[in-house]
């Protein structure tokens, strides 16, 4: 097995008693260990897209609701969980600053305004529904209730910008950044409104199946239009990539999940849970659009590949002894979340720690 | 030309870095001290049953779910910063820095996160059991956290466990061993100080709200039992804290001779150097640029050199030894000293809430309960000092005698981005501040009502045994 570092086959090394037998050192576990990390990166990625991004929709949503009790009624949906979802994203920066920290350095410093832009707005959609509890004047809850929509319509846009600029190598923010922004907003209020309505019943359910359909729309048209926009400007040099039967297969298969989860969400109470899984699928599926646009390059900007950017072998052995176990673990636990809060939200649950 | 008005990419970065971690340390810090607290009361309340732990439990625990929202607010732009302004460090040094960093989102913050969405809306929806596990969890998940953070910080304070290689003319780390760069001679120092500091910061805190309660009613029950519980606490911690800061001193003395000398601002080395408990300016200028000798002090003889070489007459040695230009001295020294001066205050808190204790006098009106409840901050004050001396002390190195921190710092960042991001971050986080302290004040506000009441309850409670024609008590 070759390695980055050359140098290092030179190099007198502690031989230390546990990791020496255990984890090698001067190779990786398996061959194909950084190709593997580069999966476990855009997995972390996949399950924020599709964890969080509900968190967004449903904050964007929360702004067409007038009725102080369907207001509620959504923090309440939202209360127990958002904080845990939007632990993907921590673990999606540590992951690329662990396995391929040239890459993170490189992303993070080319966009700098942009990652604090991203920052505030998550601040933003964070506090504000914690403060909204904690009084009742209706000034107070106006503000915070703004602060939340703006927060939660902001998040999703400079997060899918930053994504866009990454994916399309254009290392700046451009119209691709703009159009990858807005549609994963779009994608967002699909999957926010899918699971409200697997969590509501009677006329709210209706409506956010409504804005569900019309958000699908809005995604599909939103893809339709980057996909037309990098095809003619072609900053990367993808084009042939975009016509390669893995990316034509993979864009039908978010159309053809979309498609599954309108009829779904158009039929009765069992089949929005499949609508709710299918805006999970679209997540995975652009994953793994990401994932074939990207490879095997990790930052097309500077054209830094997995190969060239992942660790060294001892560093990235020890990262996957320690990591994937825990990942298993974090899986299990967050399935234990959400059984226990499965099924429709009552009214009273309410939001926070008010008795 | 307006370029005068723009910082410079190198400063504003570690005034970024140091003003969102001055920030982002309070919320860490009331996460790790306050989570120990809502162990306790949860799992009272369950196994008593009683009233009294389930107001506790209800009040700290809404004071931990808007310090852990800040916290997680205030923690996400610092993990950032390490991309965002020292990409040079992170690309130099991500192999070491990077793994920890990962270790503690998906082991401690996914853990912490997760269980405290159960403990804050779960009371109905688990079993007892499973609740008062989710907040031993949820401190699981906070000590865990503050454990890989720690690792990360004492890597760069003592490095170890790494070579230096070369690729293309670029140099970089590579692990070399992996318990040695998790388990830095810093580490258990670090650790052990840190976390202590949070459980006395917190426990301040605790004993401030404690003491307001107790003043508006001695006889609410709840907030005495509070009162006696977080003195206890305090005398035994804040003792522990300054026995285990000395040796702690003098293990800094032995692996960062520099720090040590910055924060005694010892510019020439000596022989038999004293220790210097307090220090007081004699002029606007020893505020700026200290130095020892010049200052009033009152010092121990000897102590210094005792300290560092286990001998009197030992050699301590001066920032003239190291190839320093413009040490920050004066923040580290004065830093110092205000954390050991609050140190000791904090004892004497203590100590003197045990004596009214032992006296029967602890709930009366008086100084103490005063000085309790202007104590509140000071706690978190010590803990920031504390940070400033660890982190400005190491300078000009990010990685002790490794790299520079004006190596670590973007080069592609510009004057202009540094002030537009610093402004943001001035205003975001004095906002941030000022919204915590005022739902801290309502959720106050609250329960001060409740306080009311318990003496109304009370109140009647006697009224009623008074009136009572033929109570038990006449039989």
């Amino acid at each position: 097995m070759t390695t980055n570092f050359p140098i290092m086959a030179d190099v007198t090394r502690v031989d230390t008693v546990l990791f020496g037998p255990v984890v090698p050192v001067d190779e990786y576990l398996i061959p194909w260990l950084p190709e593997l990390w580069f999966g476990i990166l855009l997995f972390t990625l996949g399950m924020y897209v599709f964890l969080d991004g509900f968190d967004f929709g449903i904050g964007m949503l929360y702004g067409t609701r007038e009725d102080e009790a369907e207001r509620d009624l959504l923090l309440s949906i939202f209360g127990p969980v958002w904080d845990a979802n939007e632990v993907w994203l921590v673990a999606f920066g540590t992951v690329l600053f662990a396995a391929f920290p040239p890459v993170y350095a490189s992303l993070l410093s080319d966009h700098y305004l942009l990652v604090f832009a991203i920052v505030f707005a998550l601040i933003l959609r964070g506090i504000t529904p914690e403060l909204r509890e904690q009084r009742d004047e209706p000034e107070w809850v106006r503000a915070c209730d703004r602060g939340f929509v703006v927060g939660s319509t902001l998040s999703p846009f400079f997060i899918g910008t930053l994504a866009g600029s990454w994916v399309f190598g254009t290392g700046t923010i451009a119209l691709p950044s703009v159009l990858t922004g807005v549609a994963v907003v779009f994608l967002s209020v699909a999957s926010g409104a899918a699971y409200v309505a697997m969590k509501t019943t009677d006329t709210l359910r209706e409506e956010m199946v409504r804005y569900g359909l019309y958000a699908a729309a809005g995604y599909l048209l939103s893809v339709v239009v980057l996909l037309i926009t990098v095809f003619l400007t072609d900053p990367l040099g993808v084009r042939e990539t975009l016509l390669s039967t893995p990316v034509l297969a993979v864009v039908l298969v978010t159309v053809v999940f979309l498609g599954i989860g309108v009829v779904a969400a158009t039929r009765d109470a069992l089949e929005v849970t499949w609508w709710f899984y299918a805006t999970g699928g679209v997540a995975f599926a652009l994953i793994t659009l990401v994932a074939i646009l990207l490879y095997p390059d990790l930052y097309p900007a500077t054209g830094t590949t997995v190969r060239e950017s992942i660790i060294s072998p001892l560093a990235l052995n020890v990262l996957t002894v320690v990591v994937i176990p825990v990942l298993f673990l974090v899986l299990a636990y967050f399935r234990y979340l959400y059984t226990v809060f499965s099924g429709p939200v009552e009214h009273e649950d309410g939001y926070g720690t008010s008795d | 030309m307006i370029e005068p008005l723009l910082i410079d990419p190198e400063l504003g970065s570690r005034i970024q870095f140091g003003g969102t971690l001055s920030v982002h340390i309070v919320f860490a810090a009331l996460s790790v001290g306050l989570a120990p607290y809502i162990v306790y009361f949860t799992y009272k309340e369950i196994s008593t049953g009683r009233e009294k732990y389930e107001r506790l439990r209800s009040f700290w625990t809404k004071i931990f779910a808007i310090g852990f929202v800040m916290g997680t607010a205030t923690g996400i732009p610092m993990s950032f910063q390490f991309g965002t302004n020292f990409p040079a460090f992170s690309e130099f040094a991500g192999e070491l820095i990077g793994g920890p960093l990962a270790f503690e989102s998906t082991m401690a913050f996914f853990l912490e996160a997760v269980f405290l969405g159960v403990l804050l809306f779960g009371r109905e929806r688990v079993s007892d059991r499973v609740y008062v596990l989710s907040s031993v969890l949820v401190m699981v998940g906070a000590w865990l956290s503050a454990l890989w953070i720690l690792i990360v910080n004492s890597w760069m304070q003592t490095p170890q466990g790494y070579e230096l290689i070369e690729e293309n003319g670029v140099t970089g780390l590579v692990l070399t061993d992996p318990i040695a760069a998790y388990f830095t001679p810093r580490l258990f120092w670090m650790y052990v100080h840190m976390q202590n500091a949070a459980v006395i910061s917190v426990t301040l805190f605790v004993a401030g709200v404690a003491a307001y309660f107790v003043w508006t009613n001695p006889d609410s029950e709840p907030w005495r039992g509070t009162l006696k519980l977080s003195v206890g606490v305090l005398a035994i911690t804040s003792i522990f804290q300054v026995i285990h800061g000395d040796m702690y001193t003098r293990h800094v003395v032995q692996t960062q001779p520099m720090k040590f000398a910055a924060m005694e601002a010892l510019y020439e080395t000596k022989e038999g150097a004293p220790l210097h408990l307090l220090a007081f300016p004699r002029n606007l200028a020893d505020i700026t640029d200290p130095r020892a000798e010049e200052l009033f002090t009152v010092s121990i003889p000897y102590l210094a050199s005792f300290l560092a070489e286990a001998d009197p007459t030992g050699v301590v040695y001066g920032l003239e030894e190291f190839d320093v230009q413009n040490p920050p001295v004066a923040y580290v020294f004065w830093s110092f000293r205000t954390m050991v001066f609050l140190g000791f205050w904090f004892i004497a808190l203590g100590l003197w809430g045990v004596y009214r204790m032992r006296k029967g006098t602890l709930f009366e009106r008086g100084r103490f309960l005063k000085a309790l409840m202007a104590s509140i901050p000071l706690g978190f004050v010590a803990t920031i000092v504390g940070w400033y001396v660890t982190e400005i002390g190491r300078q000009p190195w990010i990685i002790q005698d490794v790299q520079l921190t004006s190596e670590g710092v973007s080069q592609t960042l510009t004057s202009t981005q540094m002030t537009i991001s610093l402004s943001a971050f001035a205003i975001a986080y004095a906002i941030l501040v000022v919204l915590f302290i005022r739902v801290i004040k309502w959720i106050v506000d609250d329960e001060l009502e409740r306080v009311l009441e318990d003496d109304f309850e009370r109140v009647e409670q006697e009224r009623t045994d008074d009136q009572a024609p033929s109570g038990s008590g006449e039989v």
